[in-house]
């Protein structure tokens, strides 16, 4: 573990190279270019504002700018987190012909799919500020927790690319079962609806990685409050569990790669 | 300081015919199989086969070793261990320095990227710093002769182009170990020589180079030593003409053929002055032996002897006949040798030789065997061509320029009318 850590440092100009790459090939030879980047959290917000206004329809609960907010911030991550793991599980290979013809460390591809993603979602942040005060946000101290979410939300997401990347190397039906399990999993995670809708269930949602970091950002940006710091500490430990176990699994698998693609 | 480069200790690796289990459904047996055995130990399955069977020897310091072996020798294979790309099942490769392979010219290139970039790119991917890469940036594409295409996305690059840019990349690594497979197969003629030009400077400058080839003429003239590889073990590993030589004759099989008349051809063999080689130097003696026996009484035996370059072009013949000697009638059992000795004025390249028996006076065929053996001529200057005129260039100086007025010949008349 400590190896693959120096080893990055190490090549970090490779990464910093490949996810470079990436970003390239992505916004070359495409008209909307890096609005692209925002297409993916605008339809997921518009997505939420449909299923809020029938769901305040039903309730008789007005729908509230706050409401609007929440939606559009966990949008962000949540495109980010579903663009990695679609890129990430196809990362290794897609780069076939570099991992059967070069060597280097080849963690660096599931990562920069991380990286690239990081990069869209950089682009739809200022964006988003400029909409958060029309959106009813309540600036406060608790802004001050976004950095320590996102990283938690890269590390969980880095853990889960390593893993799928090197087992969609062996099996390519993680592919489809990715695509599957992430066209659903918005169900499963709130997205567009807050996980206090699903009352005394609740805990079972926030057994999701996801959801404490999504409640989190959502609490810290718009309603001014720290978020739920023990459901926090799981996501924590989930996360750092997955990417420790991550490296050591793709590590154990590497030695396999050239010849298993 | 120990004076090794490279060293394989014993390499094996076991490879499996057919479809690995790609699936799900599939991981489960097999997670089972190998929690109950370990994997290095056991032997082959029968869908499996050593792709690299107890490969060892060690590369010093400087050497340049070729490399050569029929398809599916595990030439490939080898060079990926040699750079970490594959790991053995069993042995170890112990590597002194830092180590440059260049597998496929071009790997790791975009299309949609341009040359400027996908040099940036593939630098660093094959292991330079972006600093190093700015540094060497116009050297490369000087090399690579593509300074006004740089900023054209690599997608419309010939392919000549593609590979060329690739090459130059790579050559421009400084690495203590260079590692090439068959990459000057591609770029045209003038650049293959510069490649091997490029290498042999690299060679100079102290560094070991590993070098695979089909190309014999290249690895004679580039390698002291060569390693030849038969499905998966080292057949020969010593001077480079004397392993061409066992890997030209690995390609024919006199004795295997079927009888065609009273006469066969046994064997035929090409030794130079100094005993039997692969590699013959523009302007060396040969000797071209062949024996032949009859199975049946055969009369009036002639030999001809043909000479065909790479593509196959005759580039000489002759025969006992037109040489002024006679035939020889042979009883059943008899053996004969025919020995011819030639001057090889010929080009580098590869060249085969063909034998055919006749009876002269009714021109029936008795045998033939085309390859029966073949060669590879090198040479110290650098002319092309199928034959060699030992060219140097006895003049050349400019004039001086003589000033004033020089009256131009007189154009003559035109009798012409304007149409």
């Amino acid at each position: 573990m400590r190896e693959a850590l120096r080893d990055l440092i190490r090549n970090r100009e490779l990464l910093y190279m490949i996810t470079w790459r990436e970003i390239r090939i992505r916004y070359k030879q495409s008209v909307m270019g890096l609005l692209w980047a925002l297409l993916m959290p605008i339809i997921i917000t518009s997505a939420g504002l449909v299923v809020r206004i029938a769901v305040s329809k039903v309730s008789g609960r007005p729908i509230t700018a706050a409401d609007i907010g929440g939606i559009g911030v966990k949008a962000l991550p949540w495109a980010f987190f579903v663009s990695a793991l679609r890129f990430g599980t196809i990362s290794l290979t897609g780069n076939s012909s570099l991992v059967t013809k070069i060597k280097f460390p080849r963690l660096i591809f599931p990562l920069s799919s991380v990286l690239t993603s990081l990069f869209d979602m950089a682009i739809a942040i200022p964006v988003l500020l400029v909409l958060l005060p029309f959106v009813g946000a309540q600036a406060s101290w608790n802004v001050l927790w976004v950095p320590l979410l996102v990283i938690i939300l890269v590390i969980l997401t880095a853990g889960l690319c390593i893993i799928l990347s090197a087992g969609n190397l062996f099996f390519r039906d993680i592919k489809y079962l990715v695509e599957v399990v992430l066209t659903f999993a918005i169900f499963f995670t709130p997205v567009l609806y807050d996980a206090s809708v699903a009352g005394k269930w609740r805990t079972f949602l926030m057994l999701n990685p996801m959801t404490p970091l999504l409640e989190g950002l959502n609490s810290s940006v718009i309603l001014g409050q720290p978020p739920d710091l023990p459901w926090l500490a799981y996501s924590a430990i989930v996360a750092v569990l997955l990417f420790w176990g991550g490296v050591v699994f793709f590590q154990r698998l590497e030695p396999r790669f050239a010849e298993s693609v | 300081m120990s004076d090794f480069a490279l060293r394989m200790n014993h390499v094996f690796k076991r490879f499996r015919r057919g479809q690995q289990h790609d699936s799900l459904r599939d991981l489960i047996p097999s997670l089972v199989k190998r929690a109950v055995r370990k994997d290095r130990e056991r032997a082959l399955a029968p869908q499996e086969f050593w792709v690299l069977n107890d490969i060892a020897f060690e590369v010093k310091k400087g050497e340049t070793l070729g490399i050569i072996g029929h398809n599916g020798a595990g030439k490939s294979t080898m060079l990926k261990h040699l750079s970490g790309i594959m790991v053995p099942t069993r042995g170890s490769i112990e590597v002194n320095g830092r180590l440059s392979a260049l597998i496929e010219v071009g790997a790791g290139f975009h299309p949609d990227l341009t040359g400027r970039e996908n040099v940036y790119l593939n630098g660093v991917i094959l292991g330079m710093t972006r600093a190093e890469v700015r540094r060497k940036f116009d050297e490369i594409v000087d090399f690579a002769g593509l300074a006004e295409f740089i900023d054209t996305p690599v997608k419309r690059y010939s392919s000549g182009m593609f590979a060329r840019l690739g090459f130059s990349v790579a050559a421009h690594l400084e690495p203590d170990i260079l590692v090439i497979d068959e990459v000057l197969s591609v770029g045209d003629f003038t650049f293959q020589r510069k490649g091997i030009e490029k290498m042999r400077a690299i060679a100079k400058g102290g560094a070991t180079v590993i070098f695979v080839s089909h190309n014999l003429q290249a690895v004679a003239e580039f390698c002291e030593r060569g390693i030849l590889l038969d499905r998966g073990r080292i057949v020969v590993d010593g001077p480079t003409d004397q392993v061409i030589r066992r890997y030209l004759d690995t390609a024919v099989n006199h004795e295997e053929r079927p009888a065609r008349g009273p006469v066969r051809i046994v064997s035929t063999r090409i030794a130079g002055t100094s005993g039997a080689t692969g590699t013959f130097q523009a302007g060396s003696k040969a000797r071209i032996s062949v024996t032949l026996e009859a199975v049946a009484a055969a009369e009036r035996v002639a030999v001809v002897i043909q000479l065909f370059n790479a593509d196959f072009y005759d580039v000489f013949h002759t025969s006992t006949q037109r040489l002024g000697h006679a035939p020889l009638s042979l009883e059943a059992g008899q053996k004969a040798e025919c020995d011819f000795e030639v001057d090889l004025h010929l080009g580098p390249g590869t060249y085969y030789i063909g034998v055919y028996l006749y009876r002269y006076d009714t021109e029936h065929e008795y045998d033939h065997i085309f390859p029966a053996t073949s060669f590879v001529m090198t040479t110290d200057r650098d002319s092309r061509g199928a034959a060699n005129l030992y060219p140097v260039v006895a003049r050349y100086d400019a004039r001086p320029i003589i000033p004033g007025p020089q009256a131009l010949p007189a154009l003559p008349a035109t009798n012409r009318s304007p149409a």
